[in-house]
């Protein structure tokens, strides 16, 4: 339902900025014209978001997302220690964060809902502090190819669609860290 | 630098899933087909947002409020042309991908603004949607401290996002 407001808010906000700024006739143009460019978008980056999915599917099958699962298992052991004492849960917060950081969206999603089910049968039912944590974490995308931002650059004609990689791995790694640490400060006093 | 990480990385893959006997084209084949379902499903949410969004912009109140925030965008380092892609990102991962493709339409994707939301959108999730299927799937009804904790991360993804494009783009 958010959508519907924020949707109705824009069409409204615009119909009477536009009586007030005297550019209606442009404000019923660029309906027409904003519906066509989203079709024009949708085929121009599905070349390479389909080559993109193609290529997460090959590093799932070749278990590259497995062997990421064993190298983050340390780090999520620091930030999860009590959900990581559960074996099942440990492997379910493992396979999130390595479908992630490779973009795998579908993958993780249900592992993520997952560690959440886990979580909450280790420990009753409020939000827990390690919950907070995970959805943290998967509110703060840490991906290492942003395939489809990368698209849409290429699209627009950018000169090399993945000059930005560094600056979203800096910008990400530190969105995350301050996110899990504003956490850790919230968190004090409560269980 | 940066032009060679893409290519090496995707050959290694290939290289690697090799050596595992994965057959890698039917692997890129069936994944490309997934990529399709995902493009045809973008599309309708994206269709209704854009004409939104091309309609904010006509009438010339995207530039107002653009121009309203400005200043509290720019006293953080953010351009004040990507106000709008900040202030749907954290709601809708669609609307953030109308707004954040009309910016690099609009100043061109080599761009200052361009590059600052192209690596918004891609060091940034959809914060409330994340937090409800997660909650949601806990049945948790109290969110405690894992909203403002989220939206503490956007913020300042958004602010290291126009740092490093400066920093790396000059």
């Amino acid at each position: 339902m958010l959508m519907a407001y924020i949707w109705v808010g824009m069409l409204a906000v615009s119909v009477l900025y536009g009586c007030w700024a005297g550019t209606v006739p442009a404000v019923s143009a660029a309906l027409m014209e904003g519906a066509a460019a989203a079709v024009e978008l949708c085929l121009s980056i599905c070349g390479a978001v389909c080559l993109w999915t193609g290529v997460m599917e090959l590093m799932r099958r070749s278990g590259l997302a497995d062997g990421l699962s064993r190298l983050l298992a340390p780090l999520l052991r620091i930030i999860f220690p009590r959900s990581f004492a559960d074996p099942d849960c440990a492997q379910a917060l493992s396979s999130n964060f390595s479908a992630n950081l490779l973009g795998l969206g579908n993958a993780a999603t249900p592992a993520g809902i997952q560690a959440v089910k886990h979580m909450t049968r280790l420990g009753g039912q409020c939000a827990g502090n390690e919950l907070c944590r995970l959805v943290v974490m998967n509110t703060a995308s840490v991906q290492l190819l942003p395939a489809t931002v990368a698209a849409v650059r290429a699209a627009c004609g950018a000169s090399d669609a993945f000059d930005i990689l560094p600056c979203v791995w800096i910008s990400s790694l530190v969105s995350v860290s301050a996110g899990l640490l504003t956490a850790r400060m919230l968190e004090r006093g409560n269980p | 630098m940066s032009a060679l990480i893409v290519p090496v990385l995707l050959c290694s893959a290939g290289i690697f899933a090799l050596s595992k006997r994965v057959n890698v084209f039917s692997a890129l084949t069936d994944g490309a087909r997934e990529g399709l379902k995902i493009s045809a499903g973008m599309l309708p949410a994206l269709v209704v947002l854009l004409s939104g969004v091309y309609m904010l912009r006509a009438s010339g109140a995207l530039d107002a409020l653009c121009g309203l925030l400005t200043p509290l965008l720019e006293y953080m380092g953010i351009p004040g042309e990507t106000a709008s892609l900040l202030l749907i990102r954290p709601f809708s991962g669609s609307g953030a991908l109308a707004a954040g493709s009309e910016i690099m339409r609009q100043f061109g994707p080599d761009s200052y603004a361009g590059r600052c939301a192209a690596v918004m959108l891609g060091s940034t999730e959809t914060t409330f949607y994340v937090i409800a299927v997660y909650f949601g799937a806990a049945g948790v009804k109290k969110t405690r401290h894992a909203i403002p904790a989220a939206l503490t991360a956007d913020l300042c993804g958004f602010i290291m996002a126009a740092l490093t494009v400066r920093l790396f783009f000059g």
